[in-house]
């Protein structure tokens, strides 16, 4: 499986990213400039944290409407994977790839730690490996990660089972304790917590691992079904 | 050209905890009388003038400068500015 990290001037978790689906699972992957739009060889999209453009204007927003996100709305039509983490789920929000959007934190101040991170639906392609209620050690590092949808929005949210992950303890104000979503048709997630920084027990925690091992597992059931049907 | 000014406010139930914050600040310098602080942006924009100028600035409102999930806008334009 090859997977696409996208490098916006800004990010500064792409190596993390890499490291993990690269080293760690020992899959292909490309650490893929923003103004290199061609990802038609890619089986999966990682939009990587950090602060795309210095978080002018509003977090994730230039990133948004920078022209590789074309190609990744492109990708993400087709069905294809998507996974957005920190500022990666930002520029999603702000390309409308997933609703809501990601304000300041409710106390204000950056936070970097390890939170409990309770997973809400594993009927996903990325969370096929976790159990519903399991909970997961994941660090999160953001200043603006306090996600907010009007209450229509929330309500289509539980309806349609889109809320993936949520804080055990809310740490930003989040709307729902959600720490993250999917899109309705189950291809784009969003997440504020660093599943690429928990791939080690030596890091402090592995838990994140099983998010790429249900990607990659998910990825080959529909590719041998395919080729059967070929 | 004309000069385009955008304000850009947080929608009503968003939480503004930055505006808060900025209150709490003005009412322990004694400011009592402050009862909400909202804090928005500001955008100049300098705009070659057209018939479609109206258009041209909601798209762009639209498209980057305003996040319609969290934000309101309203914007002027001003007088004709000579280069």
């Amino acid at each position: 499986m090859k997977f696409a990290v996208i490098v916006f001037p800004g990010s500064n978790c792409d190596q993390d990213m890499y490291h993990a689906v690269k080293e760690v699972i020992g899959e292909e992957g490309d650490l893929v400039w923003y103004q290199d739009s061609n990802l038609e060889n890619y089986d999966a999209i990682l939009l990587p944290g950090g602060f795309s453009y210095g978080d002018y204007l509003r977090s994730g927003a230039i990133a948004a409407n920078s022209k590789i996100m074309e190609q990744i709305k492109l990708h993400a039509a087709k069905g294809k994977p998507v996974l957005g983490v920190c500022n990666g789920f930002q520029i999603l929000t702000e390309a409308g790839l997933l609703p809501g959007a990601l304000l300041r934190n409710k106390g204000l101040s950056f936070m970097c730690h390890q939170e409990e991170i309770i997973v809400e639906n594993n009927e996903t392609l990325f969370t096929s490996g976790y159990q519903v209620g399991e909970v997961l050690r994941l660090p999160i590092a953001h200043g603006e990660g306090n996600y907010f949808c009007d209450q229509e929005t929330l309500r289509e949210l539980e309806k349609h089972n889109q809320i993936v992950f949520t804080y055990r303890t809310n740490p930003n104000g989040s709307t729902a304790n959600i720490a993250g979503i999917i899109n309705r048709a189950g291809n784009v997630l969003g997440m504020m917590p660093h599943p690429e920084r928990a791939v080690e027990t030596l890091l402090g925690s592995n838990d994140g691992l099983l998010l790429f091992q249900s990607i990659i597992r998910n990825w080959r059931e529909s590719y041998d079904a395919t080729n059967a049907r070929i | 050209m004309r000069k385009v000014t955008v304000f850009i406010t947080l929608k009503q139930g968003v939480l503004d905890p930055q505006g808060n914050q900025v209150q709490e600040s003005l009412q322990s310098l004694g400011y009592n009388v402050v009862q909400d602080v909202r804090i928005g942006k500001y955008i100049e924009l300098l705009v070659e003038d057209g018939p479609d100028l109206e258009v041209r600035i909601q798209e762009m409102c639209d498209k980057l400068l305003v996040n319609p999930v969290m934000e309101d806008y309203y914007y002027e334009v001003k007088e004709d500015v000579h280069s």
